[in-house]
């Protein structure tokens, strides 16, 4: 068993503690926006915020998350309203399939927080998510968007 | 999205459904029904004026899609054409999908499901638009009714009908009840696309919003009551065949329902979730019997694919005329190269899957697919249940790119399935499984000779592709005497595909070497590697001879208009005709496939000789019509990450008859730092129509070819660049 707070809210889950963060969230939790791409850390689809920074879920067991805050795509949008990143991504039409954007708009809430006006490098540097569909341009126009609103 | 439309009374029709129909969608004829005086209902209760046209009496328009959306917008885009001969209100639209099972059930209502080849809108805008078009006939017809007047004192716009003369009006939700017991009119006028309000104009798309809350659900995602689910692992030596494995030693594990064959050479562990059947899987002892294809590498076929660009071995003929091999024989100057291009994973983002719930007498299947007539079929020959007992329920795609046109992994899924009756299983893929058992873009090489005059003129070409046939492994029937015509793509003489030049002796042949890795049609197809051997050895010729790239290119194109007309757009917005920036150099390429004309311009720059920074890259396109010009260059600019990837980190290899790459660590992708941005050029010319999805992807990577000889003087002509040290920046 392991209990894990997930967007504020506590579970208590039928879990082993070796179990990948990602796995639990998805299959315990029953919280599907964050998405199994890689299992390896490469490719940034399950990215979550474990108290506020981005992490690959799939990268971090049960037992590591454990007394954390974690944040998924679906606890992302506060009190009813889409996070900035949320409504620039529907402003500026960004996803194509979609699969890889819960972790990519996790990923540029984080870097948000703490970079509020990245530039193009910063955005380089920051944001590693594989996207397949290749919508890193509306990702570029969207953060700066983002950055602005 | 995803809502299912009520099933429909099944048709007493019996239906045959083979094997072939599995890989190229059925073979069924197709009777488009458009509407009449039985009324079919949509599950809420809404009458469906015709198979496209649903309204609600809120006046909410639901429009049907039948083709798949995996990414590439064409769902926004089928939705505008039928919007606007419709004349809706688009604020009040949104889609459904129909299930294949209920299209079969009412003789194809809705036409091909198939999502490839780049036909989604451009094979389907003539009966859709009508669907709509006819949709409006009745609605209009329905309310001049109501009002005793002629429908011709009639118009309709933004869903509302108004009477001209009296200046009544009303709305579709109030009127459609009526105007689905109606007979369709027989024929109806279609809009001059110059016409168009919805349709031709950059909307957003219908289904961002649950992109970006984690609410849309794809395959993976797919939760039923009591639902398992499934690892796999197939022979990792394709062709082999599963021998035996030791299931004690997994007994006991945690969440371990039960451990399967899989036809004849995979296993499978079903568990409570997906971590505990992948875990339990990984502690399987497997005995696998790996056959003679495990003798087989990367080397191995790479030395078979060269003897066959030996002239005196046999090859099909795709395009000829004059005599390019006696020409060649006699010029005053030749020029030869030989290029190659490796197996590519299509590495869709979600991994593949499918879930089945099979009982005694029914099978059903949720799974994403690019072609849900294929999948059906499928799941009938899977499940040996008939058509009026099996349905596919289509989920968003996440990522798509051919792969998803296969029904390998659907099979799988309701193998496993009727082994467990009355329980639904979910089978997902691992990354690795997905890597390492995909249908992989194909293995070629090619042999490009060129021959000048003394005035150096190109007197004869003559091209030989050695390698891999698509169609051979996947549609045999599509072959034309043996030959596969695809092979040609964007070589050929005419038709969707056709070479852009004029060369008075020209031969392109293709000896047929098929390797026992099994190919797919991988985005853009034979166009990926067929524009790297013609525009980069188009670009050696016109160097080898002290031309312009760009002139020795034109000279060729007098009578290809709509092939030059792209070039010269992309040449004018990246500055051909001005020196570029310093350290920054350029290369240029055009090519047509799926019947749009395409072509791209690089700058980059190269630094310790091989790390290559791409500012630039202009492209342009010429689909015909554009039925969304926002899409269309999100397609350009995601094309291009996609050719690049492959170009740059992409190349499976194969060793001991397995292909060795299983993850993104070693089949990389690009990342944002490595993509410029696009600049596209979306130039529709009319009179045809043209796909998008893929056609673009094959000029960007020539064209980056291109630029790095201008940078460096060195020639690549072997792809992936990682295995010649070369990178991105």
């Amino acid at each position: 068993m392991a209990n894990l707070s997930i967007n504020g809210k506590a579970f208590n889950l039928d879990v082993e503690p070796d179990t990948p963060l990602l796995w639990a969230i998805r299959e315990n939790a029953g919280l599907t926006g964050t998405k199994y791409g890689c299992g390896i850390a490469q490719c940034g689809a399950c990215t979550v915020h474990i108290d506020g920074t981005a992490v690959r879920s799939c990268g971090m067991t049960v037992g590591e998350a454990a007394g954390k805050e974690i944040t998924t795509i679906e606890g992302l949008a506060a009190g009813g309203a889409l996070h900035k990143v949320q409504q620039a991504w529907i402003d500026n039409d960004v996803p194509q399939c979609g699969y890889c954007q819960s972790g990519m708009i996790m990923a540029v809430a984080a870097l948000l927080k703490d970079n509020p006006k990245p530039t193009d490098a910063d955005i380089d540097g920051a944001i590693t998510n594989i996207c397949r569909c290749g919508t890193f341009q509306q990702v570029r126009e969207a953060i700066h968007a983002a950055a602005t609103a | 999205m995803n809502k299912h439309i009520a099933a429909p009374r099944v048709s007493r029709r019996a239906f045959v459904i083979g094997t072939a129909a599995a890989g190229a969608g059925l073979a069924l004829g197709l009777d488009l029904p458009f509407g009449g005086p039985a009324v079919v209902r949509a599950a809420d209760g809404s009458p469906e004026v015709n198979a496209w046209v649903v309204i609600r009496p809120d006046d909410t328009v639901v429009i049907r899609i039948a083709r798949s959306e995996m990414g590439q917008g064409s769902l926004t885009g089928l939705a505008q054409l039928v919007a606007e001969e419709l004349e809706c209100d688009w604020s009040k639209v949104t889609t459904e999908y129909p299930t294949p099972g209920q299209s079969v059930a009412r003789k194809r209502a809705w036409g091909d499901f198939s999502t490839g080849g780049s036909r989604g809108i451009r094979t389907s805008q003539d009966y859709v638009r009508k669907g709509g078009a006819i949709a409006r006939t009745m609605l209009v017809q329905a309310a001049a009714n109501d009002w005793n007047v002629p429908a011709s004192e009639c118009t309709a716009a933004n869903s509302v009908i108004t009477h001209t003369p009296s200046g009544k009006t009303t709305t579709y939700g109030k009127v459609a009840e009526a105007a689905a017991k109606l007979e369709p009119p027989a024929d109806v006028k279609l809009k001059d696309p110059k016409d168009w309000k919805i349709a031709g104009k950059p909307l957003k798309r219908l289904d961002t919003p649950d992109k970006v809350t984690g609410a849309m659900t794809y395959g993976i995602d797919v939760k039923l009551p009591g639902m398992l689910n499934a690892a796999i692992k197939d022979c990792p030596v394709f062709g082999g065949k599963l021998k035996s494995f030791d299931e004690a030693k997994i007994t006991g594990m945690k969440g371990v329902k039960k451990v399967v064959r899989v036809n004849d050479s995979a296993v499978a562990v079903v568990a409570d979730t997906w971590w505990h059947a992948k875990t339990a899987l990984d502690a399987l002892p497997i005995v696998w019997d790996e056959g003679e294809n495990a003798k087989v590498s990367s080397a191995s076929i790479a030395k078979w694919l060269a003897e066959g660009l030996d002239n005196a071995q046999p090859a099909f003929v795709g395009n000829q005329n004059g005599d390019a091999k006696g020409t060649i024989a006699g010029a005053a100057k030749t020029i030869e190269a030989v290029y190659n291009y490796p197996y590519q994973n299509h590495a869709t983002m979600e991994p593949l899957n499918a879930t089945a719930l099979y009982t005694a007498d029914r099978c059903e299947v949720w799974c994403g697919t690019q072609n849900g007539e294929a999948a059906f079929a499928a799941v009938l020959e899977a499940s040996g249940l008939p058509a009026d007992k099996c349905d596919v329920h289509k989920q968003i795609l996440g990522g798509g790119f051919g792969r998803r046109g296969q029904t390998d992994y659907i099979r799988q899924a309701v193998a496993i399935a009727k082994q467990m009756p009355g329980t639904p299983i979910k089978l997902l893929w691992s990354r690795e499984e997905d890597m390492q058992h995909g249908m992989y873009h194909p293995v070629t090489q090619c042999k490009l000779t060129g021959a000048f005059d003394a005035d150096n003129n190109l007197t004869a070409l003559h091209v030989r592709l050695s390698g891999q046939s698509i169609l051979f492994a996947l549609r045999p029937a599509a072959l034309v005497n043996g030959m596969d015509p695809a092979a040609f793509q964007g070589l050929a003489a005419t038709g969707e595909a056709a070479i852009g030049y004029s060369v008075p002796n020209l031969l392109v042949e293709h000896a047929m070497r098929n390797p026992h890795v099994p190919p797919g049609f991988w985005r853009g197809v034979n166009v990926n590697h067929n524009a790297i051997y013609l525009e980069c050895f188009m670009d050696e010729l016109a160097h080898a001879t002290g031309q312009d790239p760009l002139a020795f290119r034109r000279k060729l194109m007098g009578q290809h208009p709509k092939h030059l007309a792209v070039l010269n757009a992309v040449a004018e917005k990246i500055g051909w005709d001005k020196p570029a920036p310093k350290g920054v150099y350029r290369g240029i390429a055009q090519h047509m496939g799926y019947a749009s004309y395409v072509a791209g311009a690089a700058e980059i720059s190269v630094t310790d000789g091989n790390k290559i920074k791409v500012h630039r890259i202009v492209a342009a396109t010429d689909p015909g019509y554009a039925v969304n010009p926002a899409q269309i260059e999100r397609q350009i600019a995601g094309s291009f990450v996609y050719g690049l990837s492959g170009l740059f980190y992409g190349g499976c290899t194969v060793k001991d008859g397995r292909i060795e790459q299983a993850n993104f660590d070693t089949y990389n992708s690009m990342r944002i730092a490595e993509m410029p941005k696009v600049e596209s050029i979306v130039m529709p010319s009319g009179g045809f129509w043209g796909g998008v999805g893929e056609p673009t992807i094959c000029v960007a990577g020539p064209a980056v070819l291109n630029a790095y000889f201008a940078a460096t003087g060195k020639r690549i002509r072997s792809v992936p660049l990682r295995d010649q040290n070369i990178t991105f920046a």
